[in-house]
């Protein structure tokens, strides 16, 4: 599979984006210098640890997080500034679907009133009848029946909250839909479910997604392009059958090593790279190479100069100096 | 053949709610040797956990636990609890899902390992803290010296759940019990857990039962395996018999549902559905409604039989024939 | 489609209403409410003399069947005047709880919703309301705005309204984390379609608690007020003047007293017992069983 050679339109961008937060011990650099295109109608994958800042980058599409530096464009305006006011017109061209479906449904709230309230907010279905019509058109798209419409969120199992979660996203007819995990807290059985109403909705309705993960399996079904994230940084990104074949960044090969198989003969066989220590605190992150403290591979001169994302193969790139050689270095026995 | 470890023998678990009694376990049979991993995998509400808190006494005061366990040989429902604690305390050791609420933020770490020492192995408080340490350093904490004075809150997650192992570890037990041990944390440091654990039984001679939704994280470390499913066992056997040839429609399912990067992008199997209301089960096979080959009218009104299909490899089933042919 | 957040908080009354029926004390809490409502709406054509007929001849006459409660110095019927000032009593708590929750509501709203500069101007003022002793307080407004019944109502609204205000700030600050806050302002939700959709309903079951409570508290203040002449001004009938005036008399005729003291300890009592049966029904972190067994599903 190669990427289109002619450049679709780009629904959302971010340049060189920062997001800093104050905290007691000093300034969480939770995104630090991410650049990113979501173009129409494709997925792309955003794969990371916990304290990747892989959620943080996607709150900032909605700006749901204030960038300290850098620019969100999103349909062409630059959005980073944006009043108040304004970004409520933002939040419906990108719409939101959250990890826990329990927690993001108003508990006091029927799943009707929850799936309408972006047709109430922007005002695009007029009166009751016509509401309740559109609801149960999502309900339906979702593959849920619509006298669930009258239920309340305790009511459903895990896997129909998530979907309602989605017809939620659905509602504003959105141009990118961030996904935030949409997997991660269901069922192995409903995990496959719900990944195959996400892309079948895509294929149904031209649908853009940024599909946000720790997953990696997970992220490479979904995506056409994906981007691997470390403390705060895009260290690789590509076609997920790029990354897969040939990972190019340590860490990402790292990664795939720790993901485990569902075969015992190919378990007992793999050569597991186990990374040492964890993740350094985003507050203080190290010089030169961020990944250099734990990745098996490291040099005098990864401490020395900060590697940018630079081109390994067309579409592939990866921000190591030693991209490449560093990997095969690692897998040699 | 060597002793069991821990052996359970139609375990049933009825708890009791306002709209009646819920069979959380029913009938289950499993056990485990010196130095052997079981891994018991389910989804939420199979009943995996509440097997294994059941047969080591930690069910909730409303369950009504019937059955056999024996723990290295002594039965352990006729036994007072007071006995069964003390016995469980020495030779168990549990690992939970959250290091962070198996953890008393207000203690050291180093008293947290040292007190089960103290307790059940009566050492001094002194003799206690030289063997946190230890342990501390066994399961990879570095600079542990220092660290055994430190609190929960001051280490990461992988490194808590690591205190969490050596607390675990600390009497030395015949049996460590890992309850989703890896599930709050991330790939890299699951990989370090596994290799860990999995070092530890290779040393220590430990029996482990793993307890775990990931059918990757079964492959890599056990050596036989439990698919469960509303209560009951589906399928379990050695784990190459297991993996290589699912005999159980659920266990086919559950191994198809996890996308595969190297089949490419294609639909995923699915399972219709959700897991039965444990309150309401079906008459015969649970999984009947949600089967993909939908046996027939037995398999609806009768429970099938758990049946051997090659060595140590059982499937519940009516169809063995068609389940083996199916396999092949 | 939109306006379903009414049914709920309706469920959640009907959910408040069936566990009083089952609770004896609730009960009996809200049977002498009931009572008390009447009392307070019908008190003038129910009591059977007149409140201010003064009759020199019948002057601190013991309870008996003409007179129930007995007859105070000026030989005015006690039962009546206890009656009337039922109304009084529950006019006055009402309204000024009523203007501590729309005032203590609003300002805990925007404060834990805001949180930065508002929240601290907001609830320093609150702060300091707080401090004061909460008689000496109401004793100072009373003196500025002058003794009567509505700044006496006015007074026990402004000194309620800390609790109030308090009592919302934390249910917001937690409400205000939850995911699905997040997930209305990803919608792009205005903050106040936020506030009133989504933060109130959710922190109702604290302050529907706060209510019953603070009723008998109002109803307290208002009697020590007019205990201190500072409220309801004679002739017109309160519990606590009538408390005031017969503490002169208590030797002789203890009637004077007993009966006006016993009308705010039953209704104090009430309150008390509604609002502690509605804590343990409504209150979030003690999951009814039905509700726990739900979750765990």
């Amino acid at each position: 599979m190669s990427a289109p050679r002619t450049p679709a339109e780009v629904v959302a961008e971010l340049n060189d984006l920062t997001v800093w937060f104050p905290s007691p011990a000093g300034m969480v650099r939770a995104v630090d210098g991410v650049s990113l295109q979501v173009r129409r109608g494709e997925t792309l994958g955003l794969v990371g640890e916990s304290g990747s800042g892989k959620s943080t980058t996607g709150l900032a599409l909605l700006r749901l997080v204030d960038p300290t530096s850098g620019s969100v464009r999103v349909a062409g305006q630059d959005v980073t500034r944006w009043s108040r006011r304004r970004l409520r017109a933002l939040r419906r061209r990108v719409a939101m679907v959250f990890q826990d479906p329990q927690a993001s449904l108003d508990p006091r709230r029927t799943i009707g009133a929850s799936i309408a309230e972006p047709l109430v907010v922007h005002r695009l279905s007029d009166g009751r009848a016509a509401r309740r019509r559109r609801v149960e058109e999502l309900l339906d798209m979702v593959g849920l029946r619509g006298d669930l419409a009258d239920r309340h969120p305790h009511e459903l199992s895990g896997g129909q909250r998530q979907r309602v979660g989605i017809a939620r996203a659905l509602a504003g007819e959105p141009d990118l839909i961030v996904l935030d995990e949409p997997i991660a807290s269901l069922d192995l059985s409903v995990q496959a479910q719900i990944m195959n109403l996400l892309r079948r909705l895509q294929r149904d309705l031209g649908l853009t997604y940024l599909f946000i993960a720790h997953d990696l399996a997970a992220v490479e079904h979904m995506s056409d392009r994906m981007a691997v994230m470390y403390l705060g940084r895009i260290v690789e990104s590509g076609t997920p059958a790029q990354i897969w074949r040939e990972p190019a960044h340590p860490y990402t090969a790292a990664l795939l090593s720790a993901v485990p198989v569902a075969d015992p003969q190919v378990e007992r066989e793999r050569r597991r790279i186990i990374l040492s220590g964890d993740i350094p605190s985003p507050v203080d992150p190290p010089a030169g190479c961020r990944f250099r403290t734990r990745c098996p591979q490291a040099r005098p001169e990864c401490a020395e100069t900060d590697p940018v994302l630079a081109e390994v193969d067309p579409d592939h790139r990866a921000a190591c100096l030693f991209a490449g050689a560093a990997v095969r270095a690692m897998r040699s026995p | 053949m060597s002793e069991h470890v821990l052996a359970i023998e139609d375990l049933t678990v009825t708890i009791g709610t306002r709209r009646g009694p819920a069979r959380a376990v029913a009938g289950v049979d499993w056990s485990v040797r010196p130095g052997e991993t079981l891994a018991l995998v389910g989804e939420s509400g199979s009943g995996k956990s509440m097997s294994v808190l059941a047969a080591t006494g930690l069910a909730p005061r409303s369950a009504r636990v019937t059955g056999r366990v024996r723990l290295l040989g002594t039965e352990l429902t006729e036994l007072p609890e007071a006995r069964r604690r003390r016995l469980r305390g020495r030779h168990v050791g549990f690992v939970f899902q959250d290091p962070m609420t198996s953890l008393n933020p207000v203690l050291t770490v180093g008293r947290q390992v040292a007190e089960a020492g103290e307790e059940h192995l009566g050492l001094t408080r002194r003799a206690a803290r030289s063997r946190a340490v230890e342990l501390l350093d066994l399961v990879g904490i570095p600079s542990a010296a220092q660290r055994v004075d430190a609190y929960p809150h001051q280490f990461s997650g992988g490194m808590r759940q690591r205190v969490v192992i050596a607390m675990a570890l600390i009497c030395e037990p015949d049996l460590l019990i890992a309850d989703e041990p890896t599930t709050a944390l991330d790939v890299t440091t699951q990989a370090q857990i596994v290799e860990l654990v999995a070092d530890l039984q290779r040393r220590l001679g430990t029996a482990v039962v793993w307890i775990t939704h990931d059918l990757g994280v079964v492959a890599g470390i056990a050596d036989t395996v439990a698919v469960m499913y509303a209560g009951r066992i589906l399928e379990q056997g050695p784990v190459d018999a297991v993996f290589g040839a699912p005999s159980h429609p659920y266990t086919s399912a559950l191994l198809a549902a996890r996308p595969d990067p190297a089949a490419g992008g294609g639909d995923l199997v699915t399972i219709a559905g959700a897991p039965p209301n444990p309150l309401d089960l079906p008459p015969g096979c649970a999984f009947w409604p949600r089967c993909p080959v939908r046996g027939d009218a037995r398999c609806e009104h009768e429970l099938p039989p758990l049946v051997p299909v090659s060595a140590g490899h059982q499937v519940r089933t009516f169809y063995p024939r068609r389940v083996d042919e199916e396999a092949q | 489609m939109s306006e379903h957040s009414e049914r709920t908080s309706e469920g959640q009354l009907r959910r408040a209403l069936s566990a009083l029926r089952h609770d004896p004390l609730a009960l009996t809490g809200s049977v002498v409410l009931a009572l008390l409502v009447v009392v307070g709406v019908a008190g003038s054509w129910l009591a059977p003399s007149g409140i201010n007929e003064v009759d020199v001849d019948r002057m601190l006459q013991p309870p008996s069947w003409s007179h129930p409660f007995g007859t105070d110095e000026l030989g005015r019927d006690v039962l009546s005047r206890v009656m009337v000032a039922a109304r009084v009593s529950l006019q006055v708590g009402l309204v000024s709880v009523g203007i501590a929750l729309a005032v203590g509501v609003t300002l805990g709203l925007f404060a834990g919703y805001y949180r930065g500069w508002l929240d601290n101007v907001l609830m320093r003022c609150m702060d300091v309301l707080f401090a004061f002793p909460v008689l000496l307080l109401a004793v100072a407004i009373v003196a500025v705005l002058g003794p009567g019944l509505l700044t006496a109502t006015v007074a026990i609204g402004v000194v309620y309204t800390p609790i109030f205000a308090r009592v919302t700030r934390a249910g917001v600050l937690s409400v205000r984390e939850q995911v699905f806050v997040r997930a209305a302002v990803s919608i792009g939700a205005s903050d106040l379609r936020i506030m009133r959709r989504h933060v109130l309903p959710n922190i109702a079951a604290p302050l529907i608690v706060q209510t019953s409570l603070s009723l008998a508290f109002a109803i307290l203040s208002e009697a020590a007020l007019s205990f201190l002449g500072l409220g309801v001004q004679p002739p017109a009938p309160a519990w606590g003047r009538m408390l005031y005036d017969g503490r002169g008399f208590v030797t002789e005729a203890w009637w004077l007293g007993f009966f006006p003291g016993a009308a705010i300890f039953l209704t104090v009592l009430a309150f008390n017992l509604v609002g502690d049966a509605l804590r343990d029904v409504l209150d979030p972190r003690q999951l009814t069983v039905s509700e726990a067994r739900r979750s765990a599903t």
